[in-house]
């Protein structure tokens, strides 16, 4: 498989990273330089294996639902690029 | 008195403890050699501040007599580990100015042990790099030489500010992470000793986060012994992280031996691998033997996997790393790119200007592994050939107790001389299957190359089993005799 430029931008797309054409057309042969080496992954059978999920054994654990946090509003806003009335704040979403 | 910056930390506490000199005399030999080393570019932020005041609090509790372990010890942070009120922004432009109001569980343990905070220090944005060379703060120079050359080498990455700084003597100890090999591969290319413990023996609470499977804290110092030390001081249980391991944390340092008798070393055949300079094959068969000499007794062993190691984790730490990484959105904290209308538009352009080139050719693969249609085709077929890659090494320590393999594939190159991506991540070749089975693994260096750079021996250890690797590894530094350091040039 190998991705075309058009592919490459609907990737950024995803990933919301802005690209100009230029950075498309360089990222695509690097891309599939990549792609085309992790594929060698094909040649190992793999047919009844169980992807694994976790890589020690552990079980979930539960905690008490309880409130431990909170009321740091001020210490949660602190690193906003912008705040306002005690909210993180964007551009407009609906015009 | 000798310059307390030569002294290890199993030293410099035990003589601060003697009342041989003070906490304040170590962090002022250790402030002024950090202030006098930045051409070497391993701190992103200095905190002299810090380690005076942890200082003075262990002077003061040493008159009281009562003294936390690392009382007295200054160290270097990497900059991936969150620190309250100090900059800490992960190499990348994206977290610019972010000063957490929280620290991360490994470096408040470091702090109730009784450590300073000599500063943070540079890394591979997102620890994503082998050479430093991607940090947003420029690359670390490594403080080693080619032998009769003044080219700038890289120290390794991602942790390559904290093995800098531990070579050139300008922290005792630091923190690293690793999550292909960020600890063992800097280690190795400067000339000391690293270790990763298994998967979930260090929180990874308050770490920014990589590959959540596979990032790992560790420590990084001069001896064997000193990783130990540091390595007790930062494991142990934390229920904010639910893959922290419930047990009680091991007193590595006090069970230290380097008796092997009676254990068995697996050599694993498939790390005979073509392109590999004569003289890291010739370390390894040295390394061998000084294990025998230890009392241990070789095995060949097969991890039929390996060659597949490499590609399966460029694969599945990619595509943790883009959902991670989805977080840095110009909203709640870091870079803002401004100027432009649309909320989406904010994110694109935050994310464009905010990560640098190798992040995002990992966040596009990722992406992509990900994506409808490939999903199956790459992530699950990677996450299935990681449970055979676990496998081989489940059978692999029904045979053996501890695996030697060499650390990395070169020793350091120049900074500039590795361009091709690919290329670049064959570094991990050695270390990357470690990291996929969770295992613990060391890097301990083994002796100098032609040119006199150091080369360095890797142990891979069962689940839990870090005291084998530490076992090993001191057995190693005991016969290898390496006290070669950097001629200072900066």
């Amino acid at each position: 498989m190998s991705v075309s430029p058009e592919q490459v931008r609907h990737i950024a797309k995803l990933a919301r990273i802005a690209m100009s054409d230029e950075e498309i057309e360089r990222l695509a042969p690097e891309l599939n330089n990549i792609l085309g080496w992790v594929e060698q992954l094909a040649e190992v059978n793999t047919e009844g294996v169980e992807p694994l999920t976790a890589v020690i054994d552990l079980k979930l654990r539960l905690r008490d639902d309880v409130v431990n946090d909170g009321n740091i509003r001020d210490a949660v806003l602190a690193n906003a690029p912008e705040a306002q009335h005690g909210f993180f704040a964007v551009p407009k979403v609906i015009e | 008195m000798t310059d307390l910056t030569s002294f290890t930390i199993a030293e410099l506490r035990d003589g601060f403890r003697s009342g041989e000199f003070s906490a304040r005399e170590i962090a002022d030999a250790y402030n002024a050699a950090v202030a006098a080393a930045k051409s070497l570019n391993a701190f992103t932020v200095e905190t002299p501040d810090d380690a005076v005041a942890a200082a003075e609090a262990a002077d003061d509790a040493r008159a009281n007599g009562d003294l936390p372990p690392l009382a007295g010890i200054p160290l270097g942070i990497k900059d991936l580990f969150a620190t309250r009120g100090v900059d800490t922004t992960a190499g990348s432009n994206i977290l610019k100015g972010f000063r957490p109001p929280y620290e991360s569980s490994v470096t408040a343990n470091l702090r109730k042990a009784g450590a300073g905070m000599l500063g943070k220090l540079n890394m591979d944005e997102f620890a994503m790099g082998s050479s430093n060379e991607t940090s947003a703060y420029g690359p670390v120079i490594s403080p080693w030489r080619r032998k009769g050359s003044n080219v700038g080498l890289t120290p390794g990455g991602s942790s390559g500010g904290s093995a800098a700084a531990v070579a050139a003597l300008i922290a005792p100890g630091a923190t690293g992470t690793d999550t292909g090999g960020s600890i063992r591969q800097p280690a190795a290319f400067a000339g000391i000793c690293g270790i990763k413990p298994t998967y979930g023996r260090c929180s990874r609470w308050g770490i920014v986060a990589f590959a959540s499977s596979l990032d790992q804290a560790g420590s990084m110092a001069r001896t064997v012994r000193d990783c130990a030390i540091l390595l007790e001081a930062m494991a142990g249980f934390d229920p904010k992280d639910s893959t922290s391991l419930d047990l009680p944390v091991p007193q590595w340092e006090a069970n230290l031996s380097s008796d092997l008798k009676g254990k068995r070393v697996g050599i694993p055949k498939e790390y005979r691998i073509d392109g590999v300079p004569g003289e890291i094959n010739a370390l390894w068969d040295q390394g061998i033997e000084w294990l025998k000499d230890a009392g241990a007794t070789p095995v060949e062993i097969s991890l039929r996997h390996t060659k597949y190691a490499l590609p399966t984790y460029y694969i599945i730490a990619p595509a943790e790393a883009s959902s991670n990484l989805a977080r840095y959105d110009g909203v709640r904290y870091g870079l803002r790119e401004e100027g432009v209308k649309t909320l989406d538009d904010m994110y694109s352009a935050t994310r464009a200007e905010g990560f640098g080139a190798e992040v995002k050719r990992r966040i596009m693969i990722g992406t992509y592994v990900l994506s409808a249609g490939f999903y199956d085709a790459y992530f699950t077929k990677a996450q299935k050939v990681r449970t055979l890659i676990k496998q081989d090494f489940a059978r692999a320590f029904e045979q053996c107790d501890v695996i030697l393999t060499p650390t990395a594939p070169s020793a350091a190159f120049g900074i500039g001389e590795t361009t091709d991506p690919l290329a670049m991540y064959l570094n991990d070749v050695f270390a990357v299957p470690a990291s996929l089975a969770g295992l613990p693994a060391m890097s301990v260096p083994g002796g100098l190359d032609g040119q006199g750079l150091p080369l360095g021996l890797h142990l891979i250890g069962n689940e839990l089993d870090e005291q084998m690797v530490l076992n090993a590894g001191l057995a190693i530094e005991e016969r290898a005799g390496f006290t070669a350091r950097p001629e200072k040039w900066w």
